[in-house]
C-alpha cells in the first residue's frame, strides 16, 4: 500500500543504521554509552601520565580527590590505569570481530553460492572448528607461545569463532540466490564474483554489521576471561589483566581497593551494554520484518 | 482496417509493417529466433510426476509477439523459463537461431543468453534494492564491455531510460527501487533488457501487477520495442485483454494443463475462439460496461475446478468439463493439435466438422 | 451507550452512513498520515458498492476502517459510521468498545480478505474455522458440534462446494477458488447485513473469478445483503456493482450509479480509468494511458488531487479542492456526483455523449 512505501526509508543501508539507532532512546543511550567508553579509552590516555609510576606510599590507597579511584598493589593511580586499560581489549575486540565476520562472510557466501562440492567441503571444515574446545585450545596455545601480541590474541579468537555465522550467512545467501533479482543478473551474464559480491552481499549489510558488533562484545569477553585464567601474560595496562590482578591480590577483601576491581568490570559492562542496546534497535531498523511492527 | 486502428496507439508512424502486415502470425518468411520443439518439463515430486509442460512446439520471430494465454498452472511460466534456458526441459529442445541451446559451447551460449532476455512478473522483487537505477542497468554494459568509460556508461544508460519512457532519465539515473512506484521499476526492469540489445524478450506476466491506468503505457513501450527495434516477444499473460491488445498482430497460444490446446492469429482466437476451452475463457471475462456485462452470453463449464496435473483424465485433458464433450473420442483418445479453422486446435468435436 | 436513538429527521433508512469519515496510520511518535479524507457516503439495504481506484488511493484503508479492522498503527480521527442493526438500533462503529465491537462483527457486518489463505489458519480445518464463528457469536447456549456442521454444510452448498470434501480439509489442500468460496461461506455464517469484499477475485483465474461473481450475485438475490466491494478490476465492478464510488488520493471523487459512471462519468479521473482498460469483445480498441501515478500523501497538491495528471485541468484546479457536488439527486444515495470543477463543464462533456 501506498502508506507503507511513501514511509520507507530515503537513504540506503547507512541511513537505515543511523536512523535504527537514533529513532528510538534506548538505541540512542547505547550510541552514547559506546562513544563515551571508546573517547574514554582512545582520547583519555592524552591526558593523563602513561607511565603512571609506582608510589610505594600509596599501596591500597583509598580514593581521594588527587587518585579519583584510590590505587593499586603497586601504589599506581587506578583511574589513570583505568583509561588506559581499554585500547588494548577494545582493539582485540575489534581486530577479532573483523576475522571473524570475514572469514564467515567469504566462506559462507562462496559455500551458499557455487554449492556442490565445495559447499561440502565447507561445511565440512566449518564442523570441526566448530567442535574444537576454544578454552582448551587457548591453554595449548598459551603453553606453548607466551604470547604477548594483542593481534595474535585477536587472529587466535577470530580464527575458532567464524563457524556460527558462516552458518547463517550460507542460508542467508542460499535463499537469497533464488531471489528473482539475481536471477536477473544471471540472465545479465554478470559473472559469479560480481553476482556474489555486488549484489547478494549488500543485501545482506545490515545482518553482518550486527553480527560484527555482536562479534566484538563475545571477543571482549573472552579476551577478558583469557585474563581473568591467566592465559594470558601480564604486560601493559589492560582491563582484563586489572581485574586478574585485583584477584590475585585478595582486593576482594579491601573495601578501599573495592574500585580496582569494580571500576574496569563497569567499564567492560557499560561498553557491552552500549553494544547490545545500540545492536537491538538496529536490528529493528534492519530487519523487514520487525521494522513495521 | 486493423492496423489503422492499430496505428493510433503510437503517436509515431508504425516503421515495420514488415511481413506481418495484413496477414497477421504467417509471416513465416522470417527465420524464427527462438523456437521450442516437443519441450516438455515434468517435476518429479513424492506425490508423483507432474507434466508442468506436455510437449509443445513454438517459433518466436523478430518484431514479432507470440503470446502464451492460460490459467495458472497450465505451464505458461515454465514453458517461459524453458525458452530461456532458466530450467532445461526434460525431453524436446529449444533451439536458438536454429541451433540447440542444449550443444552450445560457452561462446554461443553467452551470446544465447544475452539475446534472449526475461522480464519478471513482480517489479518489486526482480530489481536489487540495493543498487540503484544506473548501477542495476548499467551493470551488463560494463561487464560485457559495451561501454568504454562511466561517463559512456551513464549516457547509455539514460538513453535505454529514454527509451522505456523514463524521462527525464537524469532524473531517475540515481533512484533506488523503492523510490520509484511500480511501473517506473518495471520500466527499469525493461531498460535492464534491453541493455543486453536483446533479439527476443520473454515477459512473464510482467504488466499483471500494474494498475489499469499504468499497463497500458508500459505496454505501449513495449510496443515500440516490437516496432522499431524488432524484438520478438514470447509474451505471457493470464489476461485476455492485455493479449488481445499486444499480440494484435502477432499469434495467441491457449494453454491448459500443460498443453496448447488452440494457436492462431490473435484476431481469429480472441474474436472467433473455436476450442471450448478458449470460449470458456473469453467469455468468462468482465468487461467493463454494465450493459454488456449483463448482456454477455456465458458458457457453462460442466466442472468449475480444473484437474490435478498428477491425476489427468483419459482422452482429452479438458472432457470433464467441457460442454461440447461427446461420447467417443473425448475420453479415450488424446487429440493432437491439428489445422483447422484457419488456426492450430486440439479437440475432436470442432475439428471434426 | 453508543446507541443513538433513531432519530426520523437524519435517518432515512440506510443501512450504513458514513459520514466525514478521515482514516489515518501513525507512522511515528508523533507522525501520522491520513489515507483517507473526509468520506461520505449512505449505502441502503440490498444494495452493491463497488469502491474502485488505482492502488493507494485508500479504498482498502477505507473498507478496513469501516469495520475497524486497520492494523494497529491505524486510527479514525474524525467522522461518524452509523449502521442500523438487525434489531434497528442505530450504533456508531467508530465508538463501539471492544466486547459490542466483536459481536457487531461477523453477525452484522463480514468482510472477506483479499488473500483467501492467510485468512484462515492453516494448523485449522474449514470446519474449525466453522465451529469457532459460530461459538465466538452464541449468546449463553452451547450448541452441539453437529448442529453447527449442519449448519455449516449447507452454507457450503451454497457456494457451491462439496461439504464432505471441504469440512474435512486443511486450507492448503484446497485451490485458490475454492478457499475464497469457503470464506465468503464463512462470512455469511452469521446472515450478516452487510458484506465487505477486498478484492475478492483477484489473485484467482478467469474461470474460478467468473464462479464466483455469479455465486455472489445469486447469494445476494437470495439473501438480501449489502456489499461493498474494493477493487481495480472495473471489469468486476460493471457487472457485480450497482453503484460504484471512484476514490482518488484517499478522497471519494465520484459516486453514482454503475451506468453513472461507465458511461456518463463526470470526473476526467474516473473516465481516464475506464478508458485504460482494453475491452476483450470485438475489433481492437486502443485503449488511454494515464501517464503518472497518484501524489503522496504525504505531500498532497493543494487543489484538486487530480489536476497534475488531468487532462483538462484549468488553473483554477490547482488552487480550489472540488467538493463532491450532487449532478443529478436520486433516494437511497445513489445520485451522481463528482468533485471536479468541470464536472458540468459541455466543453469536455459533450451533450449527451459520455465518454
Amino acid at each position: 500500500m501506498a502508506v507503507t512505501t511513501a514511509s520507507a526509508p530515503a537513504a540506503g543501508v547507512w541511513g537505515t543504521i543511523w536512523q535504527g539507532i537514533t529513532r528510538s532512546t534506548s538505541g540512542f543511550i547505547g550510541l552514547c554509552l559506546v562513544l563515551g567508553v571508546l573517547i574514554f579509552s582512545f582520547v583519555g590516555p592524552l591526558f593523563v601520565d602513561p607511565a603512571n609510576p609506582t608510589d610505594v606510599t600509596k599501596i591500597w590507597g583509598a580514593p581521594s580527590a588527587e587518585n579519583w579511584l584510590g590505587n593499586n598493589h603497586e601504589g599506581k593511580d587506578t583511574f589513570t590505569q583505568l583509561v588506559l586499560g581499554g585500547r588494548e581489549p577494545i582493539w582485540v575486540g575489534f581486530v577479532a570481530a573483523l576475522i571473524t565476520v570475514a572469514i564467515a562472510v567469504v566462506l559462507g557466501a562462496v559455500a551458499g553460492y557455487v554449492r556442490g562440492r565445495i559447499d561440502h567441503f565447507l561445511l565440512q571444515v566449518t564442523d570441526i572448528t566448530m567442535t574444537v574446545p576454544f578454552i582448551v585450545l587457548m591453554l595449548v596455545i598459551a603453553s606453548f607461545y607466551r604470547t604477548s601480541s594483542p593481534l595474535v590474541v585477536s587472529f587466535i579468537i577470530g580464527l575458532v569463532t567464524w563457524p556460527f555465522l558462516m552458518r547463517s550467512i550460507r542460508a542467508q545467501v542460499l535463499s537469497l540466490k533464488e531471489r528473482e533479482f539475481i536471477e536477473a543478473a544471471r540472465l545479465q551474464d554478470l559473472g559469479t564474483a560480481r553476482i556474489l559480491f555486488v549484489e547478494v552481499l549488500p543485501n545482506m549489510a545490515g545482518y553482518i554489521f550486527i553480527n560484527f558488533i555482536i562479534a566484538i562484545t563475545n571477543a571482549i569477553y573472552a579476551v577478558v576471561g583469557m585474563y581473568l585464567l591467566g592465559l594470558l601474560p601480564s604486560t601493559a595496562d589492560n582491563w582484563g589483566l586489572m581485574i586478574q590482578q585485583a584477584w590475585d591480590n585478595n582486593a576482594f577483601l579491601l573495601p578501599q581497593a573495592a574500585p580496582f576491581l569494580i571500576a574496569p568490570m563497569v567499564m567492560i559492562m557499560l561498553f557491552q551494554i552500549g553494544l547490545v542496546t545500540m545492536t537491538r534497535s538496529l536490528e529493528q531498523a534492519l530487519n523487514p520484518r520487525l521494522r513495521d511492527r | 482496417m486493423i492496423d489503422r486502428t492499430f496505428d493510433t496507439a503510437h503517436p509515431e508512424p508504425v516503421t515495420v509493417p514488415g511481413p506481418q502486415g495484413d496477414s497477421p502470425g504467417h509471416g513465416e518468411t522470417t527465420e524464427p529466433v527462438l523456437t521450442l520443439k516437443g519441450a516438455q518439463q515434468i517435476f518429479r515430486t513424492p506425490r508423483g510426476d507432474v507434466p508442468a509442460v506436455a510437449g509443445v512446439d513454438l517459433e518466436v520471430r523478430a518484431g514479432q509477439v507470440l503470446c502464451l494465454v492460460g490459467e495458472s498452472g497450465c505451464g505458461k511460466t515454465t514453458t517461459a523459463r524453458m525458452a530461456a534456458a532458466l530450467a532445461d526441459p526434460t525431453a524436446g529442445s529449444v533451439l536458438f537461431r536454429g541451433k540447440d541451446v542444449a550443444s552450445m559451447d560457452r561462446k554461443e551460449r553467452a551470446a544465447f543468453r544475452r539475446s534472449v532476455q526475461y522480464i519478471h512478473q513482480d517489479p518489486y522483487a526482480s530489481l536489487n534494492p540495493v543498487r540503484t537505477v544506473y548501477s542495476t542497468v548499467s551493470a551488463g554494459l560494463r561487464r560485457h564491455g559495451m561501454v568504454k568509460n562511466h561517463a559512456e556508461a551513464r549516457r547509455v544508460t539514460a538513453e535505454l531510460l529514454e527509451r522505456v519512457d523514463l524521462t527525464p532519465a537524469e532524473d531517475h539515473l540515481d533512484k533506488y527501487p523503492h523510490q520509484m512506484s511500480g511501473g517506473q521499476r518495471q520500466r527499469v526492469a525493461v531498460a535492464r533488457a534491453l541493455a543486453m540489445n536483446p533479439e527476443v524478450i520473454i515477459a512473464d506476466e510482467s504488466t499483471s501487477m500494474l494498475d489499469v491506468s499504468i499497463r497500458v503505457s508500459l505496454l505501449n513501450t513495449l510496443g515500440r520495442l516490437r516496432d522499431e527495434l524488432g524484438v520478438g516477444f514470447l509474451f505471457i499473460t493470464h489476461d485476455l485483454a492485455v493479449a488481445k491488445y499486444f499480440a494484435w498482430r502477432g499469434e495467441i497460444a491457449v494453454m491448459y494443463l500443460g498443453k496448447v490446446v488452440e494457436q492462431g492469429t490473435t484476431p481469429r482466437v480472441v474474436n472467433d475462439p473455436r476450442h471450448p476451452y478458449t470460449e470458456a475463457l473469453v467469455s468468462a471475462v468482465s468487461e467493463p460496461d454494465p450493459d454488456l456485462a449483463h448482456r454477455k452470453d456465458r458458457i457453462r463449464l460442466r466442472e468449475a475446478d480444473i484437474p490435478d496435473l498428477t491425476d489427468l483424465p483419459p482422452g482429452c485433458d479438458f472432457h470433464p468439463r467441457c460442454p461440447l464433450y461427446a461420447e467417443g473420442d473425448c475420453d479415450s483418445v488424446r487429440p493432437p493439435l491439428v489445422r483447422s479453422h484457419d488456426r492450430l486446435l486440439a479437440c475432436h468435436v470442432v475439428t471434426r466438422g | 451507550m453508543n446507541d443513538l436513538p433513531t432519530d426520523p429527521g437524519t435517518d432515512d433508512g440506510a443501512l450504513l452512513s458514513v459520514r466525514g469519515v478521515d482514516v489515518g496510520y501513525r507512522t511515528g511518535r508523533r507522525t501520522h498520515v491520513t489515507a483517507v479524507h473526509d468520506v461520505s457516503f449512505d449505502l441502503h439495504p440490498g444494495q452493491s458498492m463497488a469502491l474502485v481506484g488505482e492502488s493507494g488511493c485508500g479504498k482498502t484503508t477505507l473498507g478496513l476502517g469501516l469495520l475497524r479492522l486497520l492494523p494497529r498503527t491505524g486510527v479514525i480521527p474524525s467522522g461518524e459510521i452509523l449502521f442500523r442493526r438487525k434489531d434497528g438500533t442505530r450504533v456508531d462503529v467508530r465508538t463501539l468498545q471492544k466486547e459490542n465491537l466483536r459481536r457487531f462483527r461477523w453477525s452484522e457486518a463480514a468482510m472477506v480478505f483479499q488473500g483467501a489463505m492467510n485468512a484462515f489458519n492453516p494448523v485449522l480445518r474449514i470446519e474449525d474455522h466453522f465451529v469457532d464463528t459460530f461459538r465466538a457469536h452464541e449468546n449463553g447456549r452451547r450448541r452441539p458440534r453437529r448442529e453447527i456442521l449442519e449448519q455449516s454444510a449447507e452454507l457450503l452448498e451454497m457456494v457451491r462446494l462439496d461439504p464432505a470434501r471441504v469440512l474435512n480439509a486443511f486450507p492448503h489442500e484446497l485451490s485458490g477458488g475454492m478457499r475464497q468460496r469457503s470464506l465468503i461461506a464463512l462470512a455469511l455464517a452469521l446472515r450478516p447485513q452487510l458484506l465487505i469484499l477486498d478484492e475478492p477475485t483477484t489473485a484467482l483465474d478467469l474461470l474460478t473469478q467468473r464462479s464466483i461473481v455469479e455465486r455472489l450475485a445469486e447469494l445476494r438475490e437470495q439473501l438480501r445483503f449489502s456489499m461493498v466491494f474494493i477493487t481495480h478490476d472495473l471489469g468486476l465492478a460493471a457487472e457485480l456493482a450497482d453503484r460504484v464510488g471512484t476514490m482518488y488520493a484517499g478522497r471519494l471523487i465520484e459516486t453514482g450509479t454503475t451506468r453513472d459512471i461507465f458511461h456518463r462519468s463526470r470526473h476526467p479521473y474516473t473516465s481516464a480509468l475506464i478508458d485504460s482498460v482494453p475491452p476483450v469483445a470485438g475489433d481492437l480498441h486502443v485503449p488511454e494511458s494515464l501517464p503518472g501515478g497518484p501524489p503522496s500523501l504525504h505531500a498532497l497538491p493543494p487543489g484538486c488531487s487530480f489536476a497534475p495528471r488531468c487532462a483538462h485541468a484549468l488553473t483554477d484546479c490547482d488552487l480550489t479542492r472540488p467538493t463532491l457536488d450532487v449532478l443529478v439527486p436520486r433516494g437511497e444515495g445513489l445520485s451522481h456526483a463528482a468533485a471536479c470543477l468541470r464536472s458540468t463543464d459541455a466543453e469536455i462533456h459533450a451533450e449527451g455523449v459520455p465518454r
